[in-house]
């Protein structure tokens, strides 16, 4: 087990080098010059001249590099071309919105799926298994952009039960509750649809099994069976699609975050891109790569953990 | 006496492949959500190629006297915008962007793809290089990557399809190289190289249609993948840029409207979900029925 982390976190490091090289070139290859950006079109020769030579853009590309890589790691991602502000700043202050966001559409959605999975497949082709097939189903496709702004028309238009955006109070407070609620729900949905779908055939092919009609045969009780026998085979499948499905939930925080308004590191990404402020892109992709990364290797090790029949060679 | 004998094995495969294609339709054709799904899939075509003649007006033609008109209301199927523009109009050229957007982006992503994975699989020497690229390249979480690389070419519908091209390819190269690892080891590729059979000639005749299921499947799910980025990225103000009528930007333009023309936002929502769902099922009826451990006892 520690021969495994110990080896996977060595692949992490190079592809953390990967990704920053990646991020890097691209934006060092758009078109553009970002001291035009930052000085305006107005500004003369020299001026541009002046700002090359103070962000180092005169370098050669390498150099600049492992420039670069060197104050990323000292926590310093540079200035914003469009406010000046620090880009670490930035994302400080925003950090903990997303990861509020996240985590919360992330529970409500393994929550809703293991749940819903788990009776569907116990209770098969009733009624309960038959809507919760066609939700999850309707759950996958429907666009969460679409979804979120659908929900602020029925609740906070016309219901004005909750807030139309913004997600400032704090998660404990009734307010920020109600805050959290609609956009948790739209980046949950597909989330959930997922696990629901995996989690019912998972457990369906489980209960099917030799060893768990053993068990039946055997007397121990129908509770113990599930509990026991099943549900810690049947989630191996579940935390993998978990941990696949992680990557989509960062990119679909980036648009939830824009449908409500809510100012965290994907509405700053955004901007960023509209306004070819290069600091703050680099930033914010590498930070969210990062995070992805970094969750795969935890799912990978959990998946060990609970499954000691992978070893991973 | 020997081309005869040529000539009868030719007319056998065939047969056989149409048995086999035969097989496949029919097993589709009992799976009611894939029907459902080509039933859309073949509206949507049809909006697409006839948007000129289904169209009752010019998708860009203002009109602000008949603005924000409801479903119905003057004639309008579907009623117009804050600017008066005629949403059905609009919703026909729609389908017709998704749809060459989609098609374009897979085909290109195939392409890549399919090259990268032909040769990690087939090469040992290229499999390392290419595949630790392709690792690279997944470590971009979902719709990251496209945006990486439309912050880098600049906010547009073309820069939208380059992007989604790009994300689409390790997705197709992973599943390509699986497939070539296993047949090239089976003896009729063995049998090939040694009766001097070059390898372009083993990879693309030999190799690449015994992989040609697996992509199939890929290609549909990936066209709806695509065609919800999209619409995400035009959401976004990073892809179609108004006034196109790109479904996603008509759901953007609508958010300011919610009050007095919600139908502004909710009919291209509708039109994503069903396109989205429809290539979804399509995709899960293609994989069944193209699997060939499934039992063949229903023909």
């Amino acid at each position: 087990m520690i021969g495994l982390i110990i080896r996977r976190l060595f692949q992490l490091l190079f592809l953390l080098l990967g990704i920053s090289f990646l991020v890097f070139m691209s934006m060092h290859l758009a078109p553009g010059d970002p001291a035009q950006i930052i000085a305006g079109p107005t500004a003369s020769s020299s001026d541009l001249e002046a700002i090359r030579e103070d962000l180092g853009l005169n370098k050669p590309v390498m150099v600049q590099y492992v420039d670069y890589l060197g104050s990323i790691l000292q926590g310093d991602f540079g200035y914003s071309y469009q406010t000046n502000q620090s880009v670490s700043e930035a994302i400080l202050t925003r950090f903990p919105t997303t990861v509020k966001l996240a985590t919360a559409s992330m529970i409500l959605a393994i929550i809703i799926g293991i749940v819903a999975g788990m009776i569907s497949a116990m209770r098969q082709n009733s009624w309960i298994d038959v809507s919760s097939t066609t939700i999850s189903l309707a759950g996958v496709s429907i666009p969460n952009f679409w979804l979120g702004t659908m929900l602020i028309l029925l609740f906070s238009v016309n219901l004005q039960w909750l807030p139309v955006g913004g997600l400032t109070e704090p998660w404990y407070t009734v307010e920020g509750i109600k805050e959290l609620i609609l956009p948790a729900i739209t980046l949950g949905t597909a989330s959930a649809a997922l696990i629901t779908r995996m989690a019912r055939s998972s457990m369906l092919e489980v209960i099917q099994s030799d060893y768990v009609r053993t068990a039946r045969a055997k007397g121990v009780k129908r509770h113990s069976i599930t509990w026991v026998h099943a549900l810690r085979n049947a989630m191996i499948p579940v935390i993998t699609i978990i941990g696949i499905n992680f990557g989509s939930l960062l990119g679909g925080t980036i648009i939830t975050e824009q449908v409500f308004a809510i100012n965290g590191i994907g509405r700053l990404m955004i901007d960023a891109i509209a306004a070819r402020d290069f600091p703050v892109v680099q930033a914010t992709v590498l930070l969210v790569a990062g995070i992805f990364v970094v969750v795969n290797l935890i799912v990978d090790i959990i998946y060990a953990i609970i499954d000691p029949r992978i070893s991973y060679e | 006496m020997a081309t005869n004998v040529a000539a009868s094995e030719d007319v056998k495969k065939s047969t056989n492949k149409e048995k086999n294609t035969i097989v496949v339709v029919k097993r589709i054709l009992k799976n009611k959500l894939a029907v459902i799904g080509l039933i859309i899939i073949f509206i949507l075509f049809i909006m697409a190629i006839f948007a000129p003649v289904l169209q009752t007006q010019d998708p860009y033609q203002q009109s602000l006297t008949e603005a924000e008109l409801g479903i119905g209301e003057q004639g309008y199927i579907l009623g117009t915008d804050n600017y008066g523009r005629d949403i059905w109009s609009r919703m026909v050229h729609g389908a017709r962007i998704s749809l060459v957007v989609g098609i374009t982006s897979v085909s290109i992503g195939l392409i890549g793809g399919v090259l990268l994975g032909l040769l990690a699989g087939y090469y040992k020497k290229l499999d390392g290089i290419i595949m630790r690229v392709v690792d690279l390249l997944f470590a971009f979480p979902g719709i990251l990557l496209a945006m990486l690389i439309i912050a880098m070419l600049g906010t547009s519908l073309v820069n939208v399809v380059i992007a989604i091209s790009i994300w689409s390819i390790p997705g197709c190269a992973r599943i390509v190289r699986g497939s070539v690892l296993s047949i090239k080891k089976q003896e009729y590729i063995m049998a090939m190289r040694a009766v001097g059979a070059s390898n372009i000639r083993i990879l693309f005749k030999h190799i690449l249609p015994n992989c040609t299921a697996p992509v199939i499947v890929y290609a549909t799910m990936r066209m709806a993948t695509t065609i919800l980025s999209t619409s995400a990225l035009s959401f976004l103000g990073l892809g179609a840029q108004p006034p196109t009528p790109e479904w996603g930007a008509m759901i953007a333009a609508g958010q300011d409207f919610m009050w007095s023309a919600p139908h502004m936002s909710i009919i291209p929502g509708i039109a994503i979900m069903l396109t989205v769902f429809a290539f979804n099922v399509v995709g899960d009826g293609l994989r069944d029925a193209l699997d060939p451990n499934m039992e063949l006892s229903d023909n």
